[in-house]
């Protein structure tokens, strides 16, 4: 079957995605869930075990707390409460947990440490897989079995003040909510203050069961300016004063209840060096969890030292502690200090409930849970339990009793802690079989990719693929055959969840299928390139093309990168990677036009040599070039085809020049934003930018930036999208200034600050305006067969329609990189490529190179905290996900696109000017 | 008449070899405290001050194109005033590039300039040594096809792979390792040097083995 080179890789792109997607399933776990999961109800409380003599405890066990205030402080640290800045800014809270009736606990939170994620872990007690990053900016409901359904149920009055996650996650779980937005990062004393204005009138009020706060001041100021700001510190104080408010309206209160009150702070992630959260760095998972309660004793004099334990194990310990039960996914264990002042009984009951609850969700996730230490052990204490119980119950010497409960409960402990450790780790495992298969069909594509690329580059632009005969062949059926015989053995005998074994007998067959032809098919394609390979060595006459320098660079230096992903730190710095080979790229260039520009001494017989093997390539095709073709009919004696001549001599400087200018500019663009980790707190252009001192920098760097991008842009445009694009940048300098990034020279004190939806829509509609006049030119083209000038119109408007968007889209400081860009395309374009006729493959590479290095360039890292969500909200009123995701998505990756794009119609416009001069010949 | 080229060659590498060595251990002995990694700047300084020292010593000594015909003391100074330009500009240069590679601009410019006299001691100096303050020369021999003598071709050697050593130094910075030698410049002169000595080491080696292909237009 013939295809051409297009259809067929993109049909090898859909296989790679299939193969990508499989192996993905596989490598992202599924989440430890309870089988029973749907239904919330139904099931009694596990009665209290007892051997021979009947107990008759068999209901839940009462409440421990009447009230619990839960105070969630986004991105607060556990050195943030336990360390220096918690005895300077926080003075209450270290009073409390240094002195106070007080647990105190460095929670550890498992990665991704992203707020919806970490909120669902402290209400389940379940841990998230990384899938629930995806949905972080969109939560649904929470359908999973958690402490709020169940307090709810119970009839609890709930009422949630804070971040919306809270109300989006639990909707019409609570008698009363004000969510806040966290979007508009840049605001962080309106957010609290929300918050707490509610707060004389609830505490006074006491008509509630559980108050949750969620406050997200703290986090804006570590996305803002890190955690060594001083605003951290005065943010820090407002919480302390928020704590001791509430510990005191809760303590007057106590006076009239029997039941002691629980008071909860804690934090859903911490915050990176820089400020950020999202990985699994040490700053970023230790999170202070302090329960504050009159029902816990403390002896003066008695120091403890913040325990660690997991974030996971809160939701248990609410759950008893609201007399509630236990969650039925949560992995976590019961935090044993928080009932420690209970009776024996008491204390061995809970350990009972919630040992119980972790073995059932270990039977229903592990095959072979009868092996397990951790189950072996529950049945140890449960029978000691019952031994307990009838010893107590035939009321026995107190001092016996007491002994053999402290074993008990020992045992109890170690049973939970082992239970708790191999469910969190059930979640970590991989699901290998659909791994390895995602892994065959990605490697059988890329191989049949790599041995057809000599024909899908050849002038034809087509190739054969071996599919129809290898269906028919013995070797397909032979692997179809060993390949299901495999898939059967596999998914009777494993003892995991596997995603493939799960899937329909049909749909696993197709899989299989696909392999086993894509074997016979790369198998085909060897055979074909090895008969090929001994006629051309038979032949042997090859001519002796060397590699330039120039060539090896870029093929090493993609080799060089691709391996570099290997180590963590060359994907944390990849842009340095990005930067040290474009900069070398730009030397290698330098050294490419100095070769072929200085002048050597013509007479040398070597040159000579030179120049032959440089008129191979120079085929008439090559005579592009926008200056007479007489010249090179002259220069055709014993000069390089490509001298100094054939130049005027602006020109020539500009080519000589133009390498060093183009590295001049990456060196500007990389001290604009600092990225990655190890270097990201560095001082840079950005942040110098953006700090509200050099407003009127900015100001003049905008405006000045868009001129630019338009003086840059519309020297290829039709009449009238100059225009359009004219007006679009104006606008963008309008809505940055609506929104109060930048400043109009004539209003100094700019105080109302709006949305600058009218703007941003303004410019939109430039946008959508210069990308349909580009797509119908596009279109004409197809149609019609106008020529290759209407169609390089096209796609150089299409072009200018994305930077329009960019330059709207992109944060005011960020600007500069846009207009680089446009600088080094512009450049490369006309003194570069053209004159040194670079070939297809070659000025692909170098558009991959520096569309990756700009993506860094933008203050992108493969960090998502680094990811600008305020993008997704240009012009828009409310979160509105499809385009919020898009422009998201767009401004993230403009540097790329902008590059790919340019590829494309720079390489039209070489394809039309061939044209063109063939024509004229 | 090349064998005896490719011995005399050998010579003159292993005391370049020997000297970069000597460079470390004998400081030792008069300065306290020192060490590669510790005191890098010293070590920088005369490091290039013994190769410089060894290539001037070794040009007047084994005079590979003592061709040049008039030798008055003028042309002669005026030879040696140039030399010194031209050394001074590619340390410049070399200093420039570093920055536009990504070094700091303003912190650790001295590091950064010992950098760039120690990349130029192991480059510009031997090419200075051997070709004169002659740029169309150098262009001729960095061109391809352009060597005429077994000296001209491991001139090319030794440059190329002091450039190539001190760019692979460069690779070792971004990892978290956290070893001093990570640490900008020293990996980067550190790979210069190894690059430096390789190339001093292989060319020689190379030339012998490839003896009977090389032919040189002069020979």
């Amino acid at each position: 079957m013939r295809l051409g080179s297009g259809t067929f890789a993109a049909c090898c792109v859909v296989v790679e995605v299939l193969g990508v997607v499989l192996f993905l399933r596989g490598f992202f776990p599924a989440p430890v869930r309870s089988s029973s999961s749907s239904k919330h109800q139904a099931e009694p409380p596990a009665p209290e075990p007892s051997a021979g003599a009947s107990s008759n405890w068999t209901k839940l066990p009462p409440p421990l707390f009447s009230k619990v205030v839960i105070v969630l402080i986004d991105a607060l640290r556990d050195d943030f409460v336990f360390g220096s800045k918690g005895v300077k800014f926080m003075p209450y809270t270290t009073y409390l947990v240094e002195k106070g009736a007080s647990h105190s606990f460095v929670a550890e939170a498992k990665p991704p440490t992203v707020t919806m994620p970490r909120i669902k872990a402290l209400m389940t007690g379940s841990v998230p897989g990384f899938i629930d990053v995806v949905m972080n900016l969109n939560s649904p409901a929470l359908l999973e079995d958690n402490v709020i359904t169940q307090a709810k149920a119970a009839g609890k009055r709930i009422i949630s003040y804070g971040d919306e996650t809270w109300v989006k996650l639990f909707p019409k779980h609570f008698v009363e909510y004000d969510g806040t937005t966290s979007f508009f990062v840049s605001d962080y004393t309106e957010v609290d203050e929300n918050v707490t204005r509610h707060l004389d009138k609830v505490l006074k009020r006491g008509d509630w069961d559980v108050l949750i706060l969620h406050y997200l001041g703290l986090d804006h100021i570590g996305h803002v300016s890190g955690p060594s700001s001083p605003l951290i510190g005065r943010k820090l104080s407002e919480m302390d004063g928020v704590l001791m408010k509430i510990h005191t309206a809760l303590l007057s209160e106590e006076r009239e209840t029997l039941l002691p009150s629980l008071l909860v702070l804690c934090g859903d992630h911490g915050m990176s060096e820089t400020g950020g959260h999202g990985a699994s760095s040490t700053e970023e998972v230790s999170t202070p969890l302090l329960l504050v309660s009159s029902a816990f004793e403390r002896k003066p004099g008695d120091i403890r030292h913040p325990k660690h334990v997991q974030q996971t194990d809160l939701a248990a310990t609410l759950a008893i502690g609201l007399g509630l039960p236990i969650p039925k996914n949560s992995v976590g264990h019961l935090l044993f200090p928080a009932i420690e002042g209970k009776p024996m009984r008491e204390q061995l009951r809970f350990l009972h409930l919630n040992t119980v609850q972790l073995t059932k969700l270990l039977q229903e996730n592990v095959p072979s849970y009868e092996k397990e230490p951790g189950f072996e052990q529950f049945k140890i204490s449960e029978r000691l339990h019952g031994n307990w119980i009838r010893l107590y119950l035939e009321e026995n010497n107190s001092e016996v009793l007491f002994n053999l409960g402290t074993k008990v409960r020992r045992q109890y402990l170690d049973a939970l802690k082992t239970l708790s450790l191999s469910l969190s780790r059930q979640v970590a495992q991989y699901d290998v079989y659909s791994m390895v298969v995602g892994t065959v069909v990605v490697l059988e594509v890329l191989t049949l990719l790599l041995l057809s690329i000599p024909q899908a580059l050849s002038s034809k632009a087509e190739l054969e693929v071996p599919l129809l005969s290898p269906v028919f062949s013995l070797l397909f059926y032979l692997t179809f055959l060993v390949l299901s015989a495999v898939h059967v053995i596999v998914c009777t005998s494993t003892e995991s969840s596997c995603y493939l074994c799960s899937l329909s007998w049909l749909t696993a067959g197709g899989v299989m299928v696909l392999v086993s032809a894509l074997l016979c098919a790369v198998v085909s394609a060897l055979t074909k390139v090895l008969v090929r390979g001994k006629l051309l060595s038979k032949n042997a006459a090859h001519s002796n093309s060397r590699w330039s320098e120039l060539d090896l660079l870029i093929l090493l230096g993609t080799l060089g990168h691709v391996l570099s992903l290997g180590a963590s730190s060359f994907i944390e710095e990849e842009h340095q990677t990005w930067y040290f080979l474009v900069s070398t790229l730009c030397l290698a260039l330098c050294h490419d036009i100095y070769r072929n520009y200085l002048p050597g001494d013509d007479c040398e017989p070597q040159r000579c040599l030179h120049v032959e093997g440089g008129f191979d390539g120079a085929t008439p095709a090559l005579q592009d070039k926008n200056t007479s073709s007489a010249v090179l009919e002259l220069n055709r004696g014993c000069k390089s085809p490509s001298s100094l001549g054939t130049l005027r001599g602006y020109e020539k400087w500009m080519v000589l020049a133009s390498p060093w200018v183009i590295l001049t500019c990456c060196r500007l663009l990389r001290s604009l934003n600092q990225t990655g980790v190890q270097w990201a707190h560095r001082p840079d252009l950005g942040h110098w930018l953006t700090s509200s001192d050099h407003k009127a920098a900015l100001s003049v760097l905008a405006a000045l930036s868009l001129a630019v991008i338009f003086a840059l842009i519309q020297r290829r445009c039709s009449p009238a999208s100059k225009v359009a694009m004219a007006l679009g940048l104006l606008g963008v300098y309008c809505y940055r200034a609506a929104i109060g990034n930048v400043l109009f020279p004539w209003q100094q004190d700019n105080k109302d600050i709006s949305k600058g939806i009218l703007e941003a829509r303004f410019v939109y509609v430039f946008v959508l305006g210069i990308l349909f006049t580009g797509t119908k030119d596009l279109l004409k083209s197809q149609v019609v067969a106008a020529g290759f000038t209407v169609k390089t119109v096209g796609l150089w408007e299409l072009y200018s329609g994305f930077v329009l968007l960019a330059a709207l889209l992109l944060r005011p400081h960020n600007l500069p990189v846009l207009v680089l860009s446009l600088l080094i395309q512009t450049l490369m374009a006309k003194f570069v490529w053209k004159p040194l006729r670079h070939d297809v493959a070659k000025v692909t590479v170098m558009h991959y190179w520096f569309g990756q290095a700009f993506f860094y360039f933008q203050g992108n890292s493969n960090n998502i905290a680094t990811v600008d969500i305020s993008a997704g909200f240009v012009g828009l009123d409310t979160y509105v996900e499809i385009p919020a995701i898009f422009l998201t998505a767009f401004a993230t990756y403009a540097g790329p696109v902008l590059w790919a794009s340019h590829l494309v119609s720079f390489l039209s416009s070489e394809a039309s000017s061939a044209d063109g001069s063939t024509h004229s010949q | 008449m090349k064998d005896t080229d490719i011995k005399r060659l050998l010579y003159t590498h292993s005391l370049c070899i020997f000297s970069i060595i000597l460079s470390i251990f004998i400081p030792s002995f008069f300065l306290e405290n020192f060490s590669i990694l510790e005191t890098h700047l010293t070590w920088l300084c005369i490091c290039s001050v013994f190769v410089t020292a060894v290539n001037l010593v070794l040009y007047l000594v084994v005079k590979p194109n003592a061709s040049s015909k008039r030798s008055s003391l003028s042309f002669k100074v005026t030879r040696f005033v140039k030399c010194c330009v031209y050394f001074l500009m590619s340390c410049f240069t070399f200093h420039v590039i570093f920055v536009l590679y990504g070094a700091p601009l303003i912190e650790l410019v001295l590091e950064t300039f010992l950098f760039a006299v120690t990349l130029s001691t192991f480059t510009t100096v031997p090419c200075l040594c051997l070709l004169g303050p002659n740029i169309k020369a150098w262009l001729r021999v960095f061109s391809r096809n352009g060597v005429t003598s077994v000296w001209e071709n491991s001139l090319q050697i030794t440059t190329i792979s002091s450039f190539v050593g001190a760019w692979l130094g460069a690779f070792p910075i971004p990892l978290d390792w956290e070893r001093p030698w990570q640490v900008w410049p020293i990996s980067c002169t550190l790979g210069a040097t190894f690059g430096y000595v390789a190339g001093l080491f292989i060319s020689p080696l190379w030339i012998y083995w490839n003896r009977k292909q090389l032919t040189y237009k002069n020979n």
